[in-house]
C-alpha cells in the first residue's frame, strides 16, 4: 500500500467574473514510505494546487486522495480524523508559517500536547529531540523565529511538522528563497529524515537540479496534467516527453564551461483556456497532426516509466523524442 | 581602455549604529562587448557597489574611490550631469520588473517617454523607436503589446520589456542586477540567450550580478566573486568556475548539485552563515567558516593578488594544499 495515492485529481476554481478554471485536470501520483518524489513544472502548472489537494486544503472536483489506505478528508469545521495528523505540510516561507512572538521550543510542543502524544513532563524531552532531528543547537527551543536565518527557520518548521510523526510530508518549495549554502543543508536533512524515520517527502520545487540530487522519482506536471513520470535519474538521462527535455536542457550548468541552456519558446498557456489535444503542443518541437486534436493519455513504458506523448507508444522502450520523430511517419510510430 | 574602470570603490552606509562598510575596496574593469559576472552570497556588497555608479544609494551614504567610465568620472560629476549620463549610456534592470515597471501607465508610454527625453525624438519617431525596441527582445505583436499594460504580461514578458525599456537609448553598459531569480528555468535560458546575443550584436556590455553561478557560467566572460565587501577571487569565467581556487569560490560551487554529477554524493554546505556588514570578522573576513584556515588568517587581511591566470586574495591555495 502507498503510503500517499493521488488518484485522477481534478482541482476547479472559481474564476473572476463567473466561470471556472481547471488547475488540475486528472493527476495522479504516489508517494511510498520512505521515498521522495519530486513535482516539477513551471509556475502556474497546478503543482501547489495538486499538493493542497493532497493533504485535503482544497477540495478536489472529482478524483480520490488516499492516505495509508483511508481516503483524506478535506478541511471543513469538523475535526479532522485523528489518523491524518500522519500527513503533513511545509510551506515556502517559514516566517509565514511560525508564530513571531511566541519562543521556537513552545511552538514545537503544541502539536505533541494537543495530540497528547507525549505526557505533559515528557514535553521538554520531545521538544529536544525534535529539535536535534533537524539539526539545530539545543538552544534554539529559546530562541524567537527571527533571531533565526532562512535555513534555519525552515528546518524549525519542518521540526514542527515531525511533532506529529508524520510519515508523508508534503513541501511546496521549502528551498526557494534560501541560499546555495542553506539549500545545500536543508536537502540534505530531507534525505537523512526520510531515510532514518521512513519518511514519505513529496517535495514541489521549480529547482530542477535539487530535484535531481534528492528525489527517488520525478512527476513533471505541464498545466494541470502528468506528462512524465519515472525513476530519477533514467528520466535525467533520457527524458521521454518533449517537455522533460526542454525543461531538464533549460538547467544551467555552473561549471565554467559556458554552457548556454536551451530556451523553450512560449508560454505556458491560460488554464482557463488550454489547447486542443495534447496542452503541450503550441511549444513542442515535434508537433504532428494528431498532436493537435487528440489528448494523448499517459501510458506505461518500459522501465517503470511512463510519459503522455503520441511518440511513445505504450510498453516502448526508451527512446528520446527526437530519435522517436526522426522513425516516425505521420499517424504511425515506428518502433 | 576599458569601458569601465572601478578603482579602490568603498561604500558606507548610515545606519542607526553609525556608519557601515557595505564595499570594502572593490577594483574592476568591464570591456566593451563583454559581459562580467558579479557573484556572491546576499548582503556581500555586490548590488550596492553597482546602484553607487548610478548614484542611487540611499541617503548619507559615504562613496570613495573612482569610477570612469568612458570619459565620465562618475563619482566626482554633478548630479543633474550624472542624470544624463546615466539615463542614456548607462541601465539597469531589477530583479522583478513588476516593481520597476509603472502599474499605471501603458508599456508604450513608459518605453517612449526616456526615449523623447534622452534622444530629443518627436512622438512618432519615439513611438517606432518603441516598437523597435520590443521587436528587439522578441516581444510577440509589440503593436498591441505597446497599448497593453505591466500586469497584462507574464513574469518573463515583463523582464523582456523591463530589458526593452533598458536599452531603448542604446546604452553602451546594462547592469543586471539578479535579472533571471524570480523566473522558471524555461523563461531563465530565454532571457540569457536575448541578453547573450544583444551583447554579440549591439556591442553591449553586460554587468551581470547573481548569486546563481549556473547563471553566471552560462554567459558570463569574466567573473568577480565578492564576500563581505570585498572581490575575493576574480579571472576569466573557466578559471574560476572550472577550477576555483579560492576556499570560498570552491565552497559556493561544491554546494550547488551539477545536473551531470552522481547522485549519491552529499551537497557540501558552507559552515556558519555570512556576516552582516557592521560586523565583518578581522584578517581575512572567510576565516570562521574557512576549512583551509590557519593562525595567520585571523589578523592578515589578505590582498587581491595576480595567481596565474587570476587574482586571487587567500595565501592558502586550495588546489595546492588537497
Amino acid at each position: 500500500m502507498s503510503a500517499l495515492e493521488v488518484r485522477d485529481v481534478v482541482v476547479d476554481y472559481e474564476a473572476r467574473g463567473g466561470g471556472r478554471v481547471r488547475a488540475v485536470a486528472g493527476a495522479s501520483l504516489t508517494v511510498e514510505p520512505g521515498q521522495i518524489v519530486g513535482l516539477v513544472g513551471e509556475s502556474g502548472c497546478g503543482k501547489s494546487s495538486l499538493a493542497r489537494a493532497a493533504v485535503g486544503l482544497v477540495t478536489p472536483t472529482a478524483g480520490s486522495v488516499l492516505f495509508e489506505g483511508a481516503p483524506v478528508s478535506p478541511l471543513t469545521r469538523r475535526a479532522r480524523p485523528r489518523e491524518l495528523v500522519r500527513l503533513q505540510l511545509v510551506f515556502q516561507n517559514p516566517y509565514s508559517s511560525l508564530n513571531p512572538r511566541r519562543k521556537v521550543g513552545a511552538q514545537l510542543g503544541d502539536a505533541p500536547d494537543a495530540l497528547d502524544l507525549v505526557p505533559r513532563r515528557r514535553r521538554a524531552a520531545r521538544v529536544r529531540e525534535l529539535i536535534e532531528l533537524v539539526g539545530l543547537p539545543a538552544t534554539a527551543a529559546d530562541g524567537y523565529p527571527h533571531e533565526f536565518s532562512g535555513g534555519q527557520r525552515q528546518r524549525i518548521a519542518i521540526a514542527r511538522s515531525l511533532a506529529a510523526n508524520p510519515s508523508v510530508i508534503v513541501l511546496d518549495e521549502p528551498l526557494a528563497s534560501l541560499d546555495a549554502s542553506a539549500q545545500a543543508q536543508l536537502a540534505n536533512l530531507l534525505v537523512d529524515l526520510s531515510r532514518k524515520l521512513e519518511l514519505g517527502l513529496l517535495l514541489i520545487s521549480h529547482d530542477l537540479a535539487i530535484v535531481r540530487h534528492i528525489a527517488d522519482a520525478v512527476s513533471v506536471m505541464y498545466l494541470g496534467l502528468m506528462v512524465e513520470t519515472g525513476p530519477t535519474l533514467p528520466l535525467w538521462q533520457v527524458p521521454l516527453h518533449p517537455y522533460s527535455e526542454a525543461l531538464i536542457g533549460a538547467v544551467p550548468h555552473p561549471d565554467g564551461t559556458g554552457f548556454l541552456p536551451e530556451s523553450l519558446p512560449g508560454e505556458v498557456p491560460d488554464p482557463a483556456n488550454p489547447p486542443s489535444g495534447c496542452r503541450f503542443h503550441p511549444r513542442c518541437p515535434y508537433v504532428f497532426d494528431r498532436c493537435r486534436t487528440d489528448d494523448p493519455p499517459l501510458v506505461p513504458l518500459v522501465g517503470g516509466r511512463t510519459a503522455a506523448c503520441w511518440l511513445q507508444p505504450e510498453g516502448a522502450p526508451v527512446a528520446s523524442p527526437a530519435v522517436r520523430a526522426a522513425n516516425h511517419t505521420d499517424g504511425a510510430v515506428v518502433q | 581602455m576599458s569601458l569601465l574602470e572601478v578603482e579602490g570603490l568603498r561604500v558606507r552606509l548610515r545606519t542607526t549604529r553609525g556608519l557601515v562598510t557595505v564595499v570594502d575596496g572593490v577594483d574592476y574593469a568591464v570591456e566593451e562587448g563583454e559581459v562580467f559576472g558579479v557573484a556572491g552570497e546576499s548582503g556581500s556588497g555586490k548590488t550596492m557597489s553597482m546602484l553607487s555608479l548610478l548614484g542611487l544609494l540611499p541617503d548619507g551614504a559615504v562613496v570613495e574611490g573612482s569610477v570612469r567610465f568612458g570619459e565620465h568620472d562618475l563619482l566626482r560629476m554633478p548630479r543633474r550631469r550624472l542624470r544624463e549620463v546615466a539615463g542614456r549610456e548607462l541601465a539597469m534592470v531589477f530583479q522583478d520588473p513588476l516593481t520597476s515597471l509603472h502599474p499605471m501607465l501603458s508599456i508604450g508610454r513608459q518605453l517612449t517617454e526616456h526615449v523623447r527625453l534622452h534622444l530629443g525624438l518627436g512622438r512618432r519617431d519615439a513611438e517606432q523607436h518603441a516598437l523597435t525596441a520590443l521587436t528587439d527582445v522578441r516581444i510577440p505583436d509589440p503593436a498591441s503589446a505597446l497599448r497593453a499594460f505591466p500586469h497584462q504580461f507574464s513574469g518573463g514578458m515583463r523582464q523582456r520589456i523591463a530589458i526593452a525599456i533598458a536599452l531603448a537609448c542604446r546604452p553602451k553598459l546594462l547592469i543586471a542586477d539578479e535579472p533571471t531569480t524570480a523566473l522558471d528555468v524555461t523563461v531563465q535560458a530565454g532571457i540569457l540567450r536575448l541578453l547573450d546575443r544583444l551583447r554579440r550584436e549591439n556591442e553591449l556590455s553586460v554587468v551581470l550580478i547573481t548569486h546563481d553561478l549556473g547563471v553566471m557560467s552560462a554567459i558570463a566572460d569574466r567573473v568577480s566573486i565578492f564576500y563581505a565587501g570585498k572581490v575575493v577571487e576574480a579571472g576569466s569565467r573557466e578559471a574560476v568556475l572550472s577550477t576555483p581556487r579560492h576556499p570560498y569560490t570552491r565552497a559556493l560551487l561544491d554546494a550547488l548539485p551539477h545536473p551531470e554529477e552522481a547522485q549519491d554524493k552529499p551537497l557540501v554546505a558552507i559552515a556558519g552563515a555570512p556576516p552582516s556588514p557592521g560586523s565583518i570578522p578581522s584578517g581575512c573576513s572567510f576565516h570562521p567558516r574557512c576549512s583551509y584556515a590557519r593562525e595567520s588568517c585571523v589578523h592578515d587581511v589578505p590582498p587581491l593578488v595576480p595567481a596565474g591566470d587570476r587574482l586571487l586574495a587567500c595565501p592558502i591555495d586550495p588546489l595546492v594544499e588537497r
